[in-house]
C-alpha cells in the first residue's frame, strides 16, 4: 500500500528552515484545482457500463474507482469535459456550476 | 438489475497505480499531463526525470512542491539529453543500474534548442530514454512558432497574414540517421499503445527516443474535451502515424489504416487552422499523402 499523502501547505518561518538542497518536500495536493471549473461532470451510475474509459482519460487524476464504480473528486476536477466526451454510453452529463 | 451490475468486475486496460498526483497546474484537457500519467504508469517508481524549461516544469508545481512521486531534475533548456546522460553516469558510479533515466522535454526543447545535446547523446548511445511530448509550438511562453509547428498553423509569431509556410521537421528521420536502438511515435489518444512502447523502451539499453503527440487546447484554440479525439484523428488521417524504428532501419507500423481519413475534419476542429482556404487544405492533404507513401515504401523495404 502506498503512503498516504497529505494536502498541506508548507510555510518556511525563517531562512534556516529552508532545505539546503533545492528539493521538493511537499506535494501539490494543497492546490485545489476544483475552483477552475465552470461545468461539473455528473455520472449516471444506473447506465454506467464500467468500462473505465473516464478514469483512463482524466488528465487531473480526479476520477477514482471505488466499489467497481467511477467516482469524481470535485476538489481537483478542472471540468475539462474529456470524460463526458469519451464515455461510450454517454452517461456523464456536464452540469453548469451554481454560484 | 442493479444487483447484477454490482457484481461485474471492472477491467482496466492500464495499471491502477498512479505516480502523478492531482492538483498539478496543467490547463483543462492537457495532453502533456495525460502523456506523463501513462508514461509513469509504465516506468514505475525507479525513475529519474530530467525536465528542461517546458510546460512540465510549470505543471509540476513551484518549490518546495511536486506533483510527481519520482525525483525530478530541473535543468537548463538546451541540456535535457546531456543532463540525463550525466545523471545516468552518476547513478552507474554508485552502482545503481536499475533506475531508468528519462529526459522529458517539449517540442521546443527537442526540435530547436535541445537538438545538439540530443544528437550528442544519441551519437554516444548513452543509456537514456528521451521523451518529447509534442504540442507543436512554445506553449509555455505564449504560443510561439517552433520547428514542430505544422504548415498553415497560426501562432503569435506567425499571425494569420503570415502563417507558417514551412513543413514540420521530420524528427524521427533525424533520429533514425543516428542509428539508435529504438525510436517510436505515440499519441495520447492510444494510451495502451503508448504504455506498451514506454514499457518496451524501458528494457532496451542505449538511447531510446519517444515522440508523443500531446494536444494543447489553449494553444491550438480547440475545445478542451476534444483533446483525445484530436489525438486519435491525427493518427487516423496519417498526419502523425504510429510506428517504431529499430536500429534506424527496421520500420514497424503499429496502427494499420484500412482507409485514410481526410485531413479536413481534423483541421476544422482547431482555431489555429481557421484561416486556411480550400487550396491550402488540398496542399496539406497532398503533403500528407506523399509522406504516407514514403513511410509505406520504407516499411516495405525494411521487411
Amino acid at each position: 500500500m502506498k503512503k498516504e499523502k497529505q494536502a498541506k501547505e508548507i510555510i518556511f518561518k525563517s531562512e534556516k528552515e529552508v532545505p539546503l538542497m533545492p528539493m521538493s518536500v511537499g506535494n501539490m495536493l494543497w492546490n485545489k484545482t476544483g475552483g477552475w471549473r465552470n461545468i461539473r461532470p455528473v455520472i449516471d451510475l444506473e447506465n454506467c457500463i464500467q468500462c473505465g474509459i473516464c478514469w483512463k482519460f482524466c488528465p487531473d487524476v480526479a476520477i477514482s474507482i471505488e466499489n467497481e464504480r467511477p467516482v469524481v473528486d470535485y476538489v481537483y476536477c478542472k471540468g475539462c469535459g474529456l470524460c463526458a466526451e469519451e464515455c461510450p454510453s454517454k452517461c456523464i452529463a456536464m452540469v453548469e456550476e451554481e454560484k | 438489475m442493479s444487483q447484477e451490475k454490482k457484481e461485474k468486475k471492472m477491467t482496466l486496460s492500464l495499471p491502477e497505480e498512479e505516480l502523478m498526483g492531482s492538483g498539478h497546474r496543467a490547463c483543462q484537457g492537457c495532453g502533456a499531463a495525460l502523456a506523463m500519467r501513462y508514461a509513469l504508469k509504465a516506468l514505475g517508481e525507479k525513475t529519474v526525470l530530467c525536465i528542461p524549461a517546458c510546460c512540465w516544469s510549470v505543471i509540476d508545481g513551484p518549490f518546495p512542491y511536486s506533483s510527481l512521486d519520482v525525483p525530478i531534475y530541473h535543468c537548463a533548456f538546451e541540456t535535457a539529453a546531456v543532463s540525463a546522460s550525466g545523471v545516468k553516469a552518476g547513478l552507474e558510479m554508485v552502482g545503481d543500474t536499475e533506475t531508468t533515466v528519462v529526459a522529458w522535454a517539449g517540442d521546443g526543447g527537442t526540435f530547436d534548442i535541445g537538438i545538439q545535446a540530443l544528437s550528442g547523446a544519441a551519437e554516444r548511445n548513452d543509456d537514456i530514454l528521451y521523451v518529447c511530448y509534442d504540442n507543436e509550438a512554445y506553449m509555455n511562453t505564449g504560443i510561439q512558432r517552433s520547428s514542430a509547428t505544422p504548415y498553415g498553423a497560426w501562432t503569435t509569431t506567425t499571425p494569420v497574414k503570415h502563417f507558417k509556410n514551412r513543413p514540420k521537421k521530420d524528427m524521427e528521420a533525424i533520429m533514425a540517421a543516428h542509428r539508435i536502438p529504438y525510436i517510436a511515435t505515440a499519441s495520447v489518444g492510444y494510451p495502451e499503445d503508448l504504455f506498451k512502447k514506454v514499457k518496451k523502451a524501458k528494457d532496451i539499453e542505449g538511447t531510446r527516443f519517444l515522440h508523443i503527440y500531446a494536444p494543447c487546447p489553449p494553444g491550438w484554440r480547440s475545445r478542451s474535451e476534444d483533446t483525445v479525439k484530436l489525438s486519435r484523428m491525427v493518427v487516423q488521417n496519417a498526419i502523425f502515424p504510429l510506428y517504431e524504428i529499430e536500429w534506424g532501419e527496421k520500420y514497424t507500423l503499429n496502427i494499420k489504416l484500412r482507409e485514410k481519413k481526410p485531413v479536413d475534419d481534423y483541421l476544422r476542429m482547431q482555431g489555429r487552422f481557421r484561416h486556411l482556404t480550400e487550396k491550402e487544405i488540398a496542399y496539406i492533404q497532398e503533403e500528407v499523402n506523399r509522406k504516407w507513401e514514403r513511410l509505406l515504401s520504407l516499411m516495405d523495404r525494411s521487411n
